[in-house]
C-alpha cells in the first residue's frame, strides 16, 4: 500500500474540466513533481491533496486513511506557497511556531522545536525578525520551516521558487531537496520549470490540459517520452513531419529522405522526434542520415547549436561541444548529419498536432 | 468682416507660439505662489472660526469662567462619558459584524460584494430620523417593550449607531483586506490546523490594525456628536443633545464645549496617526523586501 494515493481524481468547475482521471501512488519519502504549462491542472490537484478543493470524483488517502472530504485544517499536510504567505503580524519564530500553538503544545517544547527548525533552514539568529525584514529567499525558507514544524505526513510545495532570482532559485532548490531527504518526508512539488522538476524529483508527473501525460523517473521522461506533448515539453526537441514508408520496420520518409525509427509504426502521418544532443555533424553519428543546408549557428558557451533545413517544412537543430580549434560552419553550407536509430523517436500524429504542441510550449 | 475675424485671431495664435518660451518659466513662478494662496485660504477657512470661537469663549467674566463652568458641570462629563462608552460598544459590535462579513465576502462570495456595499451605504440614503422612528415603532411595542426601560433604549441606541458606522467600517476593513493576501494567508493557517475563529483573531484581525483604527475613529466621532437619534431615544443623557441644550440656554459655554470636544477629537486623530505610522513603515519594508 502506497503512502499517498490519488485514485481517479476529477475536478470540474461548472462545465470546465480542470483535472480528469488523475491516478498516483507515491511511496513514503518519495519526491514527486507535477510538471506542466499553466492551466494544466497541476496546482488544482495539489490543492485537492491539501484539502482546499474537493474532488468532483475519486478519492485521496494518506497513510491508508481516506481524507477526500476532510477539511484542510484536519489533514496533517504542510504547504508552501509561491507568495511565501508568512503572517506579516508575527515574527519568524511565531510564524514557525503557529502550527504548534494550534496543536496546544507546551511553550518550552515549541521554543525548542522552533530553534531546531531555524537551525535546519540556516537562519539560527533570525527568530526575532519580521517577514518584511527578510529577503525573498529567507522568507521562503521560513515558510518551509513553518510547514515542517507540524511534522506533516505530506509536504506540498506550490511553485515555491517562482518568485525568486535565478541564483537563489538553484541554491534553495538544493536546500529543499537535502532537507526533504534528511527528514524523509513525502513531498509533492508543483512547477512549470522542467529543469526544476528533473533535478529534484524521484518521479515526475507531466500534465497537460487536465490529463496526466506520463508518470516516471526524470531519465525515463526525458529519454522515452510517452506522448508528443511530453517529448516536446521536456527538453529541446526537433520535430520533423514525415510519412511512413514501411511501418513494420519503422522506415519513414522526411521529404524524400528515408530514415529508420526505433520501433514499428502504424501507417499515416507521423512526426520524427530527435534530441539535439543525439545528432552529429558528418556520417559517424549513426545509421540515419539527413542532408540539409545550415540556416543558423548560435554560440551558447560550452556548446554550439546549429540549425539546418532538411526540407521545406522541416528544420533540425543539433549541438556540438565548443572547440576553439574547430572552424565555425557558415550559413548556407550543405551538410550531412547522422544519428542512431535508437534515438529516432517516431510519434504518431499529424503536423497540426505538432503545431499545437509547439503553441502550448510557446505559452509557457 | 471675415478678414477682420481672421486678422483678430492671427495675432493671438502668434502670441501663443511666442509665449511658449516663457511658458517654461511660468509654472515655476505660479508653483511658488499658488500653493501658498490655497494653503492660506484653507488655513483661514478652517481656523478663523476656531479663533473666533476661542475669542468669544474667553469674553466670559471672570476670565475662563466658561471653561470652569463647563468642566464643573457634572452633566458635561456625564454625557461625554456616556456617549464615549456607547461609542466604544458600538465600535466593538460593528467590528464583530463587519470583519467576518467583509472577510467572508472577499474569500468566498466576491460576487455579492456590490450588494453588501450597497447595504452598508444605506445610512447615507435613509435619514437618521427615519431609522430612529423605525426602531421605536418596531421595538417599543409587544413583544419587546425595549423603550420602557433605560437599558432597552441604550441597546437601541447602540444598534442604531452600529448601522450608522457600517459605511465607514466596511470601507475601512475592505481596504485593509485588499492590502493583504487574504486567501493565501487563510490557506496557510488552515494547512497548519487553524480553525475559522483562530484565523480571524490571530491572522486577519492583527493585520487590519490601521483599518480598524480609522474605522473606529470615524465611528467614535459620529457617535459623540450625533444628535437626532440620541434625542429621540434617550434625550440629554447623550453628549449631542446636551450640547444642543447648552447652546439654547447659555452664551459662552457652548463655545468652550466646542473647543474642548475639538481638542479631544484632534488628540484621538493624533493617536491614530501615530499608531498608523509604525504600521506604514512596516508595509514599506515589505515592498523593499519584495524587491530582492
Amino acid at each position: 500500500m502506497s503512502f499517498l494515493v490519488l485514485e481517479g481524481i476529477q475536478k470540474r468547475f461548472g462545465p470546465a474540466v480542470a483535472v480528469e482521471d488523475f491516478n498516483l501512488n507515491a511511496e513514503k519519502g518519495e519526491f514527486v513533481s507535477f510538471l506542466g504549462p499553466s492551466g494544466c491542472g497541476k496546482t488544482t490537484t495539489l490543492r485537492m491533496i491539501a484539502g482546499f478543493e474537493v474532488p468532483s470524483a475519486g478519492s485521496i488517502s494518506i497513510d491508508g486513511t481516506d481524507v477526500t472530504n476532510r477539511p484542510p485544517n484536519r489533514r496533517n499536510v504542510g504547504m508552501v506557497f509561491q507568495s511565501y504567505a508568512l503572517f506579516p503580524n508575527m515574527n519568524v519564530a511565531d510564524n514557525i511556531g503557529f502550527g504548534l500553538r494550534v496543536r496546544k503544545r507546551p511553550k518550552d517544547q515549541i521554543r525548542k522545536r522552533v530553534a531546531e527548525l531555524l537551525e535546519l533552514i540556516n537562519l539560527p539568529d533570525k527568530g526575532g525578525r519580521y517577514p518584511y525584514q527578510l529577503s525573498g529567499g529567507q522568507q521562503q525558507r521560513v515558510a518551509l520551516a513553518r510547514a515542517l514544524a507540524i511534522e506533516p505526513e505530506v509536504l506540498l510545495l506550490d511553485e515555491p521558487l517562482s518568485a525568486l532570482d535565478a541564483k537563489i532559485r538553484v541554491a534553495l532548490r538544493k536546500e529543499i531537496r537535502s532537507i526533504q531527504r534528511q527528514l524523509g518526508i513525502t513531498t509533492v512539488y508543483v512547477t512549470h520549470d522542467q529543469e526544476e522538476a528533473m533535478s529534484l524529483s524521484d518521479r515526475v508527473v507531466v500534465m497537460s490540459e487536465g490529463r496526466v501525460e506520463q508518470i516516471g523517473p526524470p531519465p525515463e521522461i526525458y529519454n522515452f517520452p510517452a506522448t508528443p506533448f511530453v517529448a516536446s515539453f521536456v527538453g529541446t526537441l526537433n520535430l520533423l513531419p514525415a510519412t511512413v514508408v514501411d511501418g513494420a520496420s519503422g522506415r519513414v520518409s522526411v521529404d524524400g529522405q528515408e530514415i529508420v525509427g526505433s520501433k514499428s509504426v502504424k501507417p499515416g502521418p507521423v512526426t520524427v522526434a530527435l534530441r539535439p544532443e543525439a545528432v552529429e555533424l558528418g556520417e559517424a553519428g549513426g545509421a540515419n542520415r539527413l542532408r540539409g543546408t545550415i540556416e543558423d549557428v548560435s554560440f551558447l558557451g560550452s556548446i554550439v547549436r546549429t540549425r539546418i533545413r532538411v526540407a521545406n517544412d522541416a528544420s533540425l537543430s543539433f549541438d556540438q561541444f565548443n572547440d576553439p580549434a574547430l572552424a565555425p560552419a557558415s550559413i548556407g553550407d550543405a551538410v550531412t548529419v547522422s544519428f542512431p536509430t535508437e534515438a529516432t523517436l517516431i510519434l504518431e500524429g499529424t503536423a497540426s498536432a505538432t503545431a499545437a504542441i509547439e503553441e502550448a510550449i510557446a505559452e509557457v | 468682416m471675415t478678414n477682420v475675424g481672421i486678422g483678430a485671431r492671427a495675432p493671438g495664435a502668434l502670441e501663443s507660439i511666442q509665449g511658449s518660451a516663457q511658458d517654461r518659466r511660468r509654472p515655476v513662478r505660479f508653483g511658488r505662489i499658488w500653493p501658498w494662496v490655497v494653503f492660506i485660504a484653507g488655513f483661514v477657512y478652517f481656523f478663523l472660526p476656531l479663533v473666533a470661537t476661542l475669542e468669544f469663549s474667553l469674553r466670559a467674566r471672570p476670565a475662563g469662567a466658561a471653561y470652569t463652568n463647563v468642566l464643573k458641570d457634572p452633566q458635561f462629563s456625564g454625557t461625554l462619558l456616556y456617549s464615549f462608552v456607547v461609542g466604544v460598544i458600538t465600535i466593538i459590535v460593528s467590528i464583530a459584524i463587519i470583519v467576518p462579513t467583509a472577510y467572508w465576502v472577499r474569500l468566498r462570495l466576491p460576487r455579492i460584494r456590490p450588494l453588501v456595499e450597497f447595504v452598508t451605504l444605506m445610512p447615507f440614503v435613509i435619514p437618521p430620523v427615519i431609522l430612529v422612528f423605525g426602531l421605536i415603532r418596531s421595538y417599543s411595542g409587544a413583544p419587546f417593550h425595549l423603550t420602557n426601560v433605560s437599558f432597552g433604549s441604550d441597546l437601541l441606541l447602540v444598534a442604531a449607531y452600529t448601522v450608522l458606522s457600517f459605511p465607514y467600517m466596511y470601507r475601512a476593513v475592505d481596504t485593509g483586506l485588499r492590502s493583504i493576501d487574504v486567501r493565501t494567508l487563510t490557506e496557510a493557517a488552515q494547512s497548519m490546523g487553524a480553525g475559522w475563529g483562530r484565523i480571524l483573531l490571530q491572522v486577519i484581525l492583527p493585520n487590519l490594525r490601521v483599518s480598524l483604527l480609522s474605522g473606529a475613529f470615524l465611528t467614535l466621532a459620529i457617535v459623540i456628536g450625533e444628535y437626532t437619534i440620541a434625542s429621540f431615544l434617550i434625550g440629554q443623557k447623550a453628549f449631542g443633545p446636551y450640547l444642543s441644550h447648552l447652546g439654547q440656554n447659555k452664551s459662552y459655554e457652548p463655545a468652550a464645549v466646542s473647543l474642548i470636544s475639538f481638542g479631544l477629537t484632534w488628540a484621538a486623530m493624533g493617536v491614530i496617526a501615530l499608531l498608523g505610522r509604525s504600521a506604514q513603515g512596516r508595509r514599506g519594508g515589505i515592498q523593499v523586501a519584495g524587491g530582492h
